[in-house]
């Protein structure tokens, strides 16, 4: 059974118009917090550019609240949508 | 463990979460308050004060931290505790008012926005508790801010309460007359059941049944949003087609508040009881369920065509739903309120929908006629006749029913009522002003149909 609490890992999602330094400014975010990256794809699907990283976290201080804060921020900045949520979710919603 | 969800599953989620309204309705604490009892209004408030407190003091803090670390929105957080009436058995009528305002007190000290339990079980007969209390309920409610009412007046075991239906439409008068200031507000924090759902999260009926234990948590979803995009996106799919893709889209709707659940019980350290899986609609555009029966093609709800679409809509979410969570409860079936539902209101403006079809609709779907607003001067007894239908309704089909109306004072077909926020707006319908006073006057129990004779 899915255990809740246990997960460390965050899912990274990136929606919006393809442009220069986008991976840049989230990797180097995620390595100033300590956070690990574990899986990351990309594509340009109808001129958008969709991007989703699956994050460790076991290894850093900052919390779930403070890191979606940062990014989101950033990503309203360069004009792209960032979303954050925890691992849980996508298992439960997509696996019984 | 590898991470095995594919990229379109997780863009779906965040879809799900960022443009179609999905969101945990409710956190609901049930709560157990038959030890509560002291030897007048004032102490036995005190006492469920107390209880409140010392169970509910992290609900709210808990629900805002599991929507920020999961992301997941969690609308309201919400108790609901045990019959008030049969915790203050013996009481007057005076000291039931003073327990409603510890009730309030209590809510707003830990933060929720309703409490449920300011209610009765007269489904056979009333106790002195029972009398003393719905005798409470106008001012209660007209005093309150938070407080929910509810009144069990019939179910399939035991027949109809004619008696109380009778009381009923007073009650529901007064306590339109005492909230006339905000359009008889009161009345949306008061519900007429038949079959009332013991572990139901949702208000304005929640309260915690007599089985239930000590204390537990209930969740609530929602997503009419969700499964509105889903049925959109399959314009030709036929019936067997479309009730697959709403099976799929409930099944994901629930388990985000079986996650929500688990996690919120063990951080409580309370039992978890049940996922209700009800398509509940917000006033919010696109989260309507109305929207979700004109997706499917009809032209507006409320036309021919509507009661089918619904039988349709609230079997595959329960099916879909069943199998998402390992308990499932409360009244876990499609709402449609007018007034928090963008898309019942325009219905209802455009004349295609009205009472008659409204209750149809009840008969195939979650809970009955809710949040209707009624001209002002209809007579008491009309209103004692729309319970005892819905009633009949849910005592007859083993399902529960409940009537939330609103007789807003001083105002006429054609006007409107704001009560805001959830509870949304709505226009005054019409009313069939044939007069049913001689048959509610005749008073007694409608006696339980053959079928409850089962054993």
């Amino acid at each position: 059974m899915t255990r809740p609490e246990e997960g460390k890992r965050l899912i990274i999602t990136v929606l919006g118009h393809d442009k220069v330094g986008i991976i840049a400014m989230i990797s180097t975010i995620l390595a100033e917090a300590q956070i690990n990256i574990l899986d990351i794809s990309q594509t340009i699907l109808q001129e958008f550019f969709t991007m989703v990283m699956v994050v460790d976290t076991s290894g850093s201080q900052t919390d779930v609240v403070t890191l979606r804060d940062i990014l989101t921020r950033k990503g309203e900045e360069m004009g792209i949508k960032i979303t954050v949520q925890h691992e849980d979710i996508f298992k439960f919603m997509h696996r019984v | 463990m590898p991470f095995s969800i594919s990229k379109d599953e997780i863009l779906e989620t965040v879809s799900m979460l960022q443009t179609e309204n999905l969101d945990i309705r409710t956190i609901t604490m049930g709560i157990n308050i038959l030890d509560c009892r002291g030897g007048s209004g004032q102490e036995t408030g005190v006492k469920i004060y107390d209880k409140i407190l010392r169970y509910a003091s992290e609900l709210v803090k808990t629900g805002d931290d599991i929507e920020k670390e999961y992301g997941i929105p969690i609308i309201n957080k919400r108790i609901s505790i045990s019959p008030v009436a049969m915790v203050a058995d013996g009481l007057s009528s005076p000291d039931m008012v003073k327990i409603g305002s510890y009730l309030d007190k209590a809510a707003n000290e830990v933060g929720v926005n309703f409490i449920g339990g300011f209610s009765a079980l007269v489904h056979k007969g009333f106790t002195k508790g029972d009398r003393a209390l719905i005798e409470a309920i106008p001012e209660t409610l007209a005093a309150t801010e938070r407080v929910c009412s509810s009144v069990n007046v019939a179910t399939t075991k035991a027949g109809i309460n004619m008696d109380a239906v009778y009381h009923m439409g007073s009650v529901i008068k007064e306590t339109a007359r005492l909230t006339a200031q905000q359009d008889g507000v009161g009345c949306a924090k008061l519900v007429v059941f038949c079959n009332a759902a013991e572990d139901n999260p949702f208000m304005a009926g929640a309260f915690h049944g007599a089985g239930e234990p000590e204390c537990t948590i209930n969740i609530g979803v929602s997503g009419p949003g969700v499964v509105l995009n889903a049925v959109k996106k399959y314009p030709k799919a036929d019936f067997g087609q479309l009730a697959n893709i709403i099976k799929n889209t409930a099944f994901k709707i629930t388990r985000t508040g079986e996650l929500v659940g688990r996690v919120a019980s063990k951080r409580l350290g309370v039992s978890f009881g049940i996922v209700d899986l009800s398509l509940a609609p917000t006033p919010a555009i696109g989260d309507s369920v109305a929207d979700i029966l004109e997706s499917m093609g009809l032209e507006t709800v409320g036309g021919h065509g509507s009661t089918a679409a619904l039988a349709m809509l609230n079997d595959a979410v329960k099916k879909g739903g069943a199998m998402a969570s390992s308990y499932v409860g409360g009244l876990s079936g499609a709402f449609i309120p007018v007034s928090e539902d963008q898309g019942m209101i325009n219905a209802v403006e455009a004349g295609a929908l009205s009472l008659d079809k409204l209750e149809a609709m009840t008969c195939v779907c979650s809970v009955g006629l809710d949040m209707i607003a009624i001209p002002g001067d209809t007579p008491a007894e009309i209103i004692s006749a729309i319970i005892a239908d819905e009633a009949a309704i849910g005592m007859i089909n083993r399902k529960t029913t409940a009537v939330r109306i609103i007789p807003a004072p001083g105002k006429k077909v054609g006007d409107w009522v704001e009560f805001g926020g959830l509870l949304g707006r709505a226009p005054i319908m019409q009313v069939n002003q044939s007069s049913p006073a001689q048959f509610i006057q005749r008073r007694g129990r409608i006696p339980a149909p053959i079928h409850s004779l089962n054993n």
